[in-house]
């Protein structure tokens, strides 16, 4: 498969994954507000510093309130990480291999595209939030589905695979780090019937709550990390996208699955299996926040990685000459 | 009330399908009475259903200027256009004929220039032509064939005589809107397009992949075709992108390939993997900046030379837009003599060229008469309609070609024969012209069909999509 089609596939589903989790980042942010004690008012800069655009926010809007962090995340044409800037990228890549895609999936990424573009040009799109950012989850997981159904298993589809799970990984990472930053009144409040419906909450917009309540009935910080972060069964779950994101990576080359043939492969096994033999209670007694810190930039690597192998083949001219006038001499 | 062509006009042009208000050409009898039999509202909904099939396919092309990725859907009208067998008969064979001497002028002008030597047409009209390629001198192109792919526009006057109105030689475009309108009208009309007798034009992709086959370098048994495009923003992506997934080949952009140990490879997941065929959408200019402009970010390094090697083949090869220069195409006649030593078949429109002094002269002072075009362009720019003009455009022409005669030539404003298309609740006629589609490989095949555009503004002659035509499918009647 061509270096460029498998970069504009990849960058197609990490996209369209992108567009999804931020309409979650507001959707949770939207719940925890409406939980939030009415003395602290609404708080909205936690969530761009979740998502870590604090700098080019402040430096356009300055406050960071409902209206503004609402555009900012969603419509904002100079935020290349708005929902607009997402679907409109994915697009554009799912143009550049309209070829090598299902016309059902071509015609999804378009639709999706059109729906926010039309609200974006529309005023009253976000007088009901809930709604439309759901709509823009079913959206995603419309094209997964088409994407399942209506493509042949091969090459292509891994590199979807990897594409979306690694960008699923980093998110879900975000969301969990979200508790992080959001202001409690004081530290009693920790343990509280507030903290929980916080962490409810948290576990909701990861679609995670009905799951999480059939693997541990109490919500407790360090049940609802174990399980975002380390579940095995939840397709949500870091470990679960680490997971089939390496035997995508594996499908790929043809190498066997507990070794290596490229840096991708190396990087993203060893977080993996770090992630196999390690216990939640370590994680937080090393810093819950450091961990994702961390994690999130080595997932940075790992794409670096897939860039390197996969999307940047250069001529070997150089190499392939002097081999050349070796064996001749 | 049912639709009829009772009241339906043809206003002195002469009409594809109606012969008076009334009354069918004969082999538009079957549509013309289905269309009447249908019940009220019918048509409409039909051409809606129309509509929303070609969205969902996707037959859309882009508009320069607007905002990024800006496409359309090519704008489409669900009557036919019926070629009857015996026109079409007689346009085969002079399409034929023109492709060959083509052909045959594009070798000797790359080569001996016998054509030049014996004065048959003066020199400095093709050595002064910014579309010849002294790059392409000498050049053997593989099988002796320059130009695989072709698109012809003919038009058609009042008495019913058919003109060739311009050769397209180098990446002629609108073969994907033909297939797509094809798809659409067979359920549009499915009834009428059997009982008319069309002639396929389905197996275009097919017939496109063997023709590029043909041109691999020959000790290559199965060859890696690829097709090049510009990229997404190219107005005609659609078209590459559907061209190379109905030929089951990859679509590549430039930068998709690379010149490595004397041959052309493509960038792949699994490393480098070797191109033997190459149909590029991609104009000379922008293809290889070592050979042409070096500030081509489209191209790839180094393409000419292996080419020129034999290890790759192009299609259509550079340098073959001097044959579809203007000026160069007011000499047919006499290129055709030249090579064949026949009358040419399908004649010219009469041309004006204005770097000679007289001619030039009657030009100026027709110019509210005639139409002026630039020699190297084309999709309807840089052109004047004289009889639809204002005094100020005549005055910036007059001096755009008094500055560069060469540049310019001029054709009387011929009167192009007119179909219905409908509007809402009546037909009403509009100028069309037609482009059939010619591959040349192992011999020439014409296409039976091709791509009829038609100007939808009321009275406009201008056809091209840029400027607000719209297509309809094309339907050659089997003898």
């Amino acid at each position: 498969m061509l270096s460029r089609v498998a970069n504009s596939l990849y960058w197609m589903s990490r996209y369209l994954e992108r567009a999804e989790n931020v309409a979650r980042f507001v959707g949770v942010n939207l719940n925890l507000n409406l939980d939030m004690p009415t003395e602290l008012g609404e708080q909205w800069a936690p969530l761009i510093n979740t998502t870590g655009d604090l700098e080019q926010f402040t430096k356009k809007y300055g406050e960071a309130n409902r209206e503004n962090v609402m555009h900012f995340l969603t419509f904002d044409r100079e935020n290349p990480n708005s929902i607009l800037s997402c679907v409109r990228h994915a697009r554009e890549n799912a143009r550049s291999v309209r070829e090598i895609i299902s016309s059902e999936m071509w015609e999804q990424a378009n639709h999706f595209y059109l729906l926010v573009k039309d609200a974006a040009a529309n005023k009253a799109a976000l007088d009901n939030p809930h709604d439309f950012y759901t709509a823009i989850k079913m959206e995603s997981h419309l094209f997964d589905g088409i994407t399942e159904a209506t493509m042949s298993h091969g090459e292509a589809w891994h590199f979807l695979q990897v594409g979306e799970l690694l960008e699923r990984a980093d998110k879900t990472s975000r969301i969990l780090d979200m508790k992080y930053y959001i202001l409690m009144p004081d530290e009693r409040a920790v343990g509280l019937a507030i903290d929980n419906i916080q962490w409810a909450a948290l576990l909701k917009s990861a679609s995670a709550l009905e799951m999480y309540r059939k693997h541990s009935k109490q919500i407790s910080p360090a049940k609802v990390a174990d399980f975002l972060l380390l579940n095995r069964d939840f397709p949500r779950s870091i470990h679960s996208c680490l997971d089939r994101a390496s035997h995508s990576l594996h499908a790929i080359t043809g190498s066997p699955e507990d070794a290596f043939s490229n840096k991708a492969e190396q990087r993203l096994g060893r977080m993996l299996a770090e992630l196999n033999y390690t216990q939640i209670d370590e994680i937080i007694s090393e810093g819950l926040h450091e961990f994702l810190d961390d994690l999130q930039s080595r997932l940075n690597k790992v794409d670096n990685a897939i860039f390197e192998t996969f999307f940047t083949m250069r001529p070997l001219n150089s190499a392939g000459t002097q081999h050349q006038s070796q064996s001749q001499a | 009330m049912p639709l009829n062509f009772n009241s339906y006009e043809t206003e002195n042009f002469y009409d594809e399908l109606i012969q008076s208000p009334g009354v069918p050409r004969p082999g538009a009898k079957i549509l013309v009475e289905r269309i009447e039999s249908l019940k009220d509202g019918d048509i409409l909904s039909r051409q809606r259903a129309a509509e929303a099939a070609m969205y969902n396919m996707g037959v859309t092309f882009t508009v320069y200027g607007s905002e990024e990725g800006t496409e359309k859907i090519f704008p489409f009208d669900i009557i036919p256009r019926i070629v009857e067998a015996k026109d079409w008969s007689y346009i085969k064979s002079g399409l034929k004929q023109r492709i060959h001497a083509l052909n045959l002028f594009l070798d000797d002008i790359y080569h001996d220039q016998k054509i030049l030597k014996d004065k048959a047409i003066p020199s400095e009209l093709i050595l002064s032509a910014s579309s010849f390629r002294p790059q392409c001198v000498g050049l053997n192109v593989p099988r002796g064939i320059w130009c695989h792919i072709t698109g012809t526009d003919l038009i058609r006057d009042k008495d019913g005589q058919h003109y060739v109105l311009e050769d397209n030689l180098r990446c002629p475009s609108g073969v994907s809107y033909m297939l797509g309108n094809r798809q659409v009208l067979k359920r549009t009309f499915p009834v009428a397009f059997g009982e008319s007798r069309v002639k396929a034009v389905d197996d275009y992709p097919a017939r496109l992949l063997e023709t590029l086959q043909y041109l691999a370098p020959e000790h290559v048994s199965s060859p890696t075709v690829v097709v090049l495009t510009p990229g997404m923003y190219n107005s005609a992506y659609f078209e590459h992108s559907f061209l190379a997934q109905q030929m089951g080949v990859e679509l590549v952009e430039g930068s998709d390939l690379v010149v490595m140990d004397g041959f052309v490879h493509m960038r792949t997941t699994r490393g480098f993997q070797r191109v033997d065929v190459i149909y590029r959408r991609i104009d000379d200019d922008f293809i290889d900046p070592k050979t042409f402009r070096a500030d081509s970010v489209l191209g790839v390094p180094g393409l000419i030379d292996v080419y020129r090697k034999g290890r790759v083949a192009l299609a259509n090869a550079p340098g073959t837009g001097i044959a579809d220069d203007k000026a160069v195409y007011a000499y047919l006649p006499q290129i055709v003599k030249y090579y064949l030593g026949e009358d040419m078949i399908l004649p010219n429109v009469p041309t004006h060229i204005c770097a000679d002094d007289k001619e030039r002269e009657y030009v100026l002072a027709n110019l509210d008469k005639l139409v002026v075009k630039a020699t190297n362009e084309s999709g309807g720019y840089g052109m004047l309609v004289g009889p639809h003009s204002t005094k100020e455009q005549q005055a910036e022409f007059a001096e755009l070609i008094r500055k560069n005669p060469r540049n310019y030539i001029a054709q009387p404003t011929l009167s192009l024969s007119r179909a219905p298309v409908l509007l809402e609740d009546h037909f009403e006629g509009r100028h069309i012209d037609l482009r059939p589609y010619i591959l040349y490989g192992k011999d020439i095949y014409v296409v039976p069909g091709g791509l009829t555009r038609v100007a939808l503004k009321k009275g406009s002659l201008v056809v091209n999509s840029s400027q607000g035509g719209g297509s309809k499918d094309t339907w050659v009647l089997s003898e």
